[in-house]
């Protein structure tokens, strides 16, 4: 595996030499710091709000700020996911530099393994921002990190599969833009399914509304490792990795 | 160090190559010759485990391809036609990442790294990023990531593809530099080149292996004698066509003369000449004995050009044209 890790840091490497990076840890940090200071501007109104009423309800900052942003944070990650996959594979496709991997002494899980982590530390440096605020509630506040633990290991589970479908779109063609848009549909696809079982309740809308990607990561939010979910996650990358391996194979078959 | 046999790859609806068979020896240079779109890039990506071979087997030092590929991959350097660069990298950190691809570590990447830079010339550009350099300096850096790991085999597609033809003669230069020490397949469709840096070819058209032989035996078998050009003019009024042939079959040596166009007044005959005869000076002095003008008097060798053409036909006029201004810019 010393191999995948060479690609990775290369990869890490082509991320931040671009602007790619910098545009998405800005964008990512605006959108997350505009959640951020909602909540805890309406946390800190509602707590004064009681406290002139003369009332005490217990306010908790795991369940009424954290919980919620994290739940923000798996639906805006689905917005990210395709700008950070898309150019994995077909830039290389595109430029010919897959020639140089596929001739190397490299095995084909390695390459993608490789890509996968890069993509991986990559969204995890999105994560680092949500850090950044969460410090704070720390530093004023003194929320239990063990839930805040279990939520980022469900964000980076949640990430791990849609970025393995990623990686996965990203070798079915050249051009970026069509992989980024196909992931992106797929992204979106994963997260509406969810919204089907609470209109119907037939057994189709039920299956259907297990594959949404947002909703298995309700039980992480709360702060519970539940490992019907985490298999969940476990499985997407799995199989988004597998597809990729079989689709890179298919590649020097067809091409 | 390299065994091909019957090596054929089939795509939906064509056959790319098609049974080829060749063998190269240890150390020697080898030039894979044909026209566009003849085979020579599939054959070479099969060689390199980049694609699969539909049927048949390659072997690079006693490894199969299908068999043993990461075996395989470790043995050969390889330059696709554009070189595989990421633009956002500088060179040395680029070439530090393709040598721990291949293995290297260390102290012995460091050293490699360092060697090939000075070996393509690229030292002076050690820092700068892939994307901004020039075509050559590409190109060379290509040949470079190929060496990285000492490979027994190189295998280059068209690698003067694209340049001036000073970086053309330098990077040659460099391939003929580099053929002690590997095992070198090159492919191009440009002639001279073969005959320039070769010592083999494989020719092939159509993916069908055309011939396969060195290149000094090729231009004996396809030439036999001598054949020389010449032109005459009339020195005054028209000119007897007939007559300054049949006063040119006399000269002695002589086996053949064909006229191969003629004017009023001047006429350019292809003459024939026995093997081991030199008769330049005899025809000269017919002519001008005559009382006719000698314009153009010049041994025609037949280069590997004719020789490509006869052997892959017509098809390759239009490559033999790509290749002339090529010749004519050197």
């Amino acid at each position: 595996m010393r191999n995948a890790w060479v690609i990775c840091r290369k990869e890490l490497g082509s991320y931040f030499a671009s602007p790619v990076a910098y545009l998405l840890l800005f964008m990512f940090g605006m959108i997350f710091g505009y959640f951020f200071w909602t909540a805890l501007r309406f946390f800190v109104f509602e707590g004064i709000e009681m406290q002139m009423r003369g009332q005490s309800m217990p306010m908790n900052i795991n369940e009424q700020i954290i919980r919620p942003l994290l739940s923000n944070v798996s639906v805006i990650g689905l917005f990210f996911i395709p700008m950070i996959t898309m150019r994995l594979f077909a830039e290389e496709k595109r430029t010919g530099t897959i020639e140089l991997l596929a001739t190397s002494p490299v095995t084909d899980l390695e390459i993608i393994v490789g890509k996968w982590l890069a993509a991986l530390i990559m969204y995890s440096c999105l994560l680092l921002f949500t850090a950044l605020n969460f410090a704070f509630l720390f530093r004023y506040g003194n929320p239990d990190w063990k839930p805040l633990a279990i939520g980022y290991l469900g964000l980076l589970l949640q990430a791990g599969g849609l970025l393995a479908i990623g990686t996965f779109i990203s070798t079915l063609t050249k051009n970026q833009i069509i992989a980024g848009a196909a992931t992106f549909g797929v992204c979106i696809l994963l997260w509406v399914v969810g919204w089907m079982g609470e209109f119907e309740m037939s057994t189709w809308s039920k299956v259907l509304s297990y594959f949404s990607v947002v909703s298995h990561f309700e039980s992480f939010a709360r702060g519970v490792l539940e490992s019907k979910d985490a298999i969940f996650y476990a499985a997407v990358i799995f199989l988004g990795l597998f597809f990729t391996a079989r689709s890179m194979e298919s590649l020097r078959w067809r091409s | 160090m390299i065994k091909v046999t019957d090596l054929t790859k089939r795509y939906a609806h064509t056959v790319a190559v098609d049974q080829i068979s060749f063998e190269v020896a240890k150390g020697q240079i080898v030039g894979f010759l044909g026209p566009n779109g003849a085979g020579k890039t599939t054959t070479m990506r099969m060689l390199t485990c980049f694609l699969p071979p539909s049927a048949g087997t390659a072997t690079v030092a006693g490894f199969d391809v299908l068999e043993q590929p990461l075996e395989v991959k470790k043995r050969i350097g390889y330059l696709p036609e554009t070189p595989p660069i990421y633009p956002e990298m500088e060179t040395v950190e680029y070439l530090r990442f393709v040598g721990k691809l291949k293995g290297l570590s260390g102290a012995a990447l460091q050293k490699r790294v360092d060697y090939v830079c000075e070996r393509c010339a690229v030292a002076d550009v050690k820092t700068k990023l892939l994307g901004k350099l020039s075509k050559g300096y590409r190109q060379r850096v290509g040949l470079a990531q190929a060496i990285i790991h000492n490979p027994d085999v190189l295998i280059l597609d068209e690698p003067t593809a694209g340049l001036d033809p000073k970086q053309i003669n330098e990077t040659r230069d460099l391939i003929k530099d580099l053929a002690g020490e590997h095992t070198i397949i090159l492919s191009t469709h440009i002639l001279p080149e073969v005959e320039q840096t070769c010592e083999q070819v494989i020719i092939i058209n159509k993916g069908k292996l055309v011939a396969t032989d060195s290149v000094r035996n090729l231009q004996a078998r396809a030439r036999g004698a001598e054949s020389v050009v010449l032109e005459v003019a009339g020195r005054t009024g028209p000119l007897d066509v007939a007559l300054v042939q049949h006063r040119l079959q006399q000269v002695a040596g002589v086996s053949q003369v064909r006229c191969k166009r003629h004017g009023e007044s001047q006429a350019v005959f292809e003459i024939e000449t026995e093997k081991g005869q030199l008769v330049r000076g005899d025809l000269a002095r017919a002519v001008v004995q005559a009382g006719w003008d000698l314009n153009e008097l010049r041994p025609s060798a037949m280069s590997l050009e004719e020789i490509f053409l006869q052997l892959t036909g017509s098809e390759a006029a239009g490559v033999a044209d790509k290749a002339a201004p090529q010749e004519v810019l050197q």
